[in-house]
């Protein structure tokens, strides 16, 4: 069938209502995006298809990631008139009991991770919430309510875990491609890009430049206009456009469409990472199902538009999320950043007028032009409008996707949604923005995260990695971490970085060995500031942020190194020694049975000792012990 | 290509190439066209494991490139490998998230046990260990991955257990 009109699209989401909503049959939808399958999902869904493959009372559906992945693998169960549990940590020796204590009206606590109140994404509210008059679960708190979820507001991430990626119907059964559809059929691009300016949109993929804004400058230039999709997500840390590429592929591509459409033009590219073969294969899948239905290809919907869309693997480069150097790999090329006298928007791929947006920012597209500008920009802060996808990682005790208001303090993010740090240790520190970015210390945690707040502190938004650190996290070995990253990734063509970050993570590397010397942290300063004054990209530009912003809110640490020859996190092998605490030791032998170098004697129930002679520093007896009896000295 | 080809690729220094198959994939997967440069050469190193030289050098001409710009691109690039890499690959990721969760000691440790350095492949061919940036698992950091499995929150500890999976040789060379 090809869409013709919005009617058509509503036929073909009809049926499909029924298998997310009010199913006759128990449906159990399993999480199978990348982190959920590593977690044991694809074990979980073989199992469950190995138990149940003769019951025709039960549906097997894979979906893709809810967010909470500390709790994966996450398992769905639900039916007509039934209550919606999720079931947390559902590996596959499980999934039997699962399922029969969900017909039982059993639900099992240490099973159960919440019950949902209305399943419905926010562009289908015209459907009746399908649980308004089912009977709750008994003693199942709901999904809604728990602190993971209570303050998050679902707009990029609307869809993920709820449909089937790769059913195009289930997408269209949430109300998707109804605001591409309605835009064609208006046909006025310029109302799109002042919606879009209106909302305050801005670029989600690291820099916040208004996406209006660049969509009016792209469609402004004269020449075959191309839209392209950053989805080369090379920040370490950050996987939220995974989660969106893997979970709702239709979204990017409904995205994509209304900008074409927008700014006049016929052909886009989703430039994807390599190490995401699951996201890949479900694009692949998503624009072969969009084409089918005539909703990419020629004269879309009996209109003049016509779009055509094309997916283009990446190959391990972080500087390839810079712009131009992304073109410049699009083309075939090495991707080595250009100096942007002339913008991308005027000259980039194939230099035609060229509109790069992130992941994350066509993700929102669809919504704002269904729900309103206006809408869009009652949520956030007065510089960033909507909501952002946070990768909430590191030492914290709920890992995993948040998507949060903007403004949303750091505090209610690390502490109220990700439950804090784990192990009674101490907060030290959270890094925002990937390498680019900076790391914030304790002080300022209730900072609202928008662009503004962060760049004040000297880190950045960035693409929304959030990585908690604690007490045994060293911040000079962080800052030294982010340096080795960005010497690797420097493409080396201008001076100020190739040299200036190499230097820097000389004197670095010579610090955390213990061979830090007075005078090294103004150098460091001063390197810092070249680099960041003269390199040519972004990549180089921002690269001393990990390094000044820990200097500016650690100095002591760096001093502990410099001066003391210590480093009191534990981190820098030169700098520290592990002792067993005489007090604190129970003498239960966990630590000399584990202890690979045999380093470790004493009798039962007597204090041990460690032999320094032959200890490595490999600290399993550290993370092994119970007491905190093993200690950085 | 089939596994047993790639496996003699590892044994003899010059893998048999098939160059019909390449003609037919370089035509009409990928057009002919030097644009797909990149994906022609990821589809090159998935047949063969990493990137012979007289495949690069027949496709240089096959495409209209110098052969100097395909190996610019090849090491420009961390995915590409010139040189043949062993049956298993393993990739511990050292994303942030990882690092300070200790992937570095992870990383020491798979070293010590296979006595390979990273980016390099044991002399018995078994495995080549290669470092990445993030594989967007963040939440089971450390992550390794062998071949297409991953492994989360893995300790030091772990780590023999898992490799035993993948090759009996490592061991033998410890002793």
């Amino acid at each position: 069938m090809k869409i013709q009109q919005i009617a058509d699209i509503e036929k073909a989401g009809c049926k499909h209502q029924e298998t997310l909503y009010v199913p006759e049959v128990l449906t159990i939808n399993t999480g199978m995006a990348s982190c959920g399958i590593a977690a044991g999902a694809d074990k979980t869904f073989k199992r469950a298809t190995q138990e149940f493959e003769h019951d025709r009372n039960i549906r097997l559906r894979s979906t893709g990631c809810l967010g909470f992945c500390e709790m994966e693998p996450l398992v769905e169960i639900y039916r007509k008139n039934g209550p919606r549990i999720i079931y947390k940590k559902a590996t596959e020796d499980k999934i039997r009991d699962i399922v029969d204590g969900y017909r039982e009206n059993v639900f099992d606590k240490k099973l159960v991770l919440g019950q949902m109140r209305d399943p419905r994404s926010l562009l289908d509210q015209d459907v009746p919430n399908p649980l308004l008059n089912v009977e709750p679960a008994p003693g199942v708190p709901f999904l809604e309510d728990i602190p993971f979820y209570d303050r998050q507001v679902k707009i990029a991430l609307r869809n993920c875990g709820y449909i089937d990626p790769e059913k195009i119907e289930e997408y269209m059964a949430r109300g998707g491609y109804k605001a591409f559809l309605s835009a064609l059929k208006r046909n006025a691009p310029q109302e799109i890009i002042a919606a879009i300016k209106e909302s305050g949109l801005r670029g989600r993929g690291g820099g916040g430049f208004p996406t209006g804004v660049k969509w009016e400058s792209c469609a402004a230039h004269q020449g075959e206009r191309y839209i392209i999709c950053n989805a080369d997500e090379g920040d370490p840390g950050a996987y939220m456009d995974r989660s969106i590429l893997e979970g709702d592929p239709h979204t990017i591509i409904e995205g994509m469409l209304i900008a074409g459409l927008a700014i006049g033009s016929r052909e886009g590219f989703i430039y994807v990472r390599n190490e995401y073969p699951l996201a890949v294969k479900r694009l692949v899948t998503a624009i072969r199902q969009a084409t089918e239905y005539g909703l990419l290809g020629q004269h879309i919907a009996g209109s003049d538009f016509s779009f055509e869309m094309k997916i283009s693997t990446g190959a391990g480069a972080f500087v390839c999320g810079e712009s131009t150097a992304l073109m410049a790999s699009l083309e075939g090329e090495v991707g080595r950043p250009r100096a942007k006298y002339v913008h991308t928007v005027e000259k980039g791929f194939r230099q035609g007028p060229s509109n790069l947006n992130n992941v994350e920012t066509y993700a929102n597209v669809p919504v704002i032009l269904a729900k309103g500008a206006r809408w869009f920009a009652n949520l956030g802060t007065d510089h960033s409008k909507g909501t952002k996808v946070f990768s909430l990682v590191g030492k914290i005790k709920n890992t995993g996707l948040v998507e949060v208001p903007m403004g949303t303090s750091l505090r209610n993010i690390i502490f109220d949604i990700g439950g804090g740090i784990p192990g009674k240790k101490a907060f030290k520190a959270v890094q925002t923005g990937g390498p680019s970015g900076g790391c914030i210390p304790e002080a300022y945690l209730d900072l609202g995260v928008d662009f503004n707040e962060l760049a004040k502190v000297g880190s950045i938004m960035g693409s929304g990695g959030m990585i908690v650190m604690d007490q045994d996290t060293c911040m000079v070995d962080v800052a030294r971490y982010f340096l080795d990253f960005l010497k690797e990734e420097s493409c080396g063509q201008c001076n100020p970085c190739r040299e200036g970050i190499k230097r820097m993570l000389e004197i670095l590397t010579r610090v955390c060995e213990g061979d830090g010397r007075e005078g090294d942290i103004d150098l460091l300063q001063e390197l810092g500031d070249m680099v960041r004054k003269f390199s040519l990209c972004g990549l180089g530009t921002s690269a001393p942020n990990p390094v000044l912003t820990t200097i500016k809110y650690f100095r002591e640490e760096y001093e502990a190194h410099i001066r003391d020859k210590k480093c009191p996190a534990g981190v820098c092998k030169p700098l520290f020694h592990y002792e067993i605490s005489e007090d604190a030791c129970t003498g239960c032998t966990l630590c000399a049975r584990k202890c690979p170098q045999e380093a470790i004697t004493g009798e039962k129930k007597e204090p041990h000792v460690l032999d320094q002679e032959k200890c490595i520093k490999c600290g399993i007896c550290y993370d092994v012990c119970k007491f905190g009896a093993v200690v950085i000295a | 290509m089939k596994m047993n080809e790639t496996q003699s690729t590892i044994n003899n220094a010059a893998p048999a190439i098939d160059y019909l198959a390449l003609d037919k994939m370089v035509e009409e997967k990928f057009g002919n066209d030097k644009e797909n440069l990149i994906m022609i050469l990821q589809a090159i190193q998935a047949a063969y494991n990493y990137l012979p030289q007289p495949v690069l050098a027949y496709l240089a001409e096959k495409i209209g490139i110098p052969l100097s710009r395909i190996y610019g691109v090849a090491t420009f690039y961390s995915t590409f490998s010139l040189e043949p890499r062993g049956k298993n690959i393993i990739n511990i990721c050292l994303g942030t998230a990882c690092h300070v969760r200790g992937a570095g000691k992870v990383l020491q440790r798979i070293e010590d046990t296979l006595h390979v350095d990273n980016g390099k492949t044991t002399e018995d061919g078994q495995f080549t260990l290669e470092s990445v940036r993030c594989i967007g698992c963040c939440s089971l950091g450390p992550v390794v991955k062998i071949n297409e499995d991953v492994y989360g929150r893995i300790g030091s500890e772990d780590l023999d257990k898992i490799l035993d999976h993948y090759g009996e040789s490592h061991r033998e060379q410890d002793n």
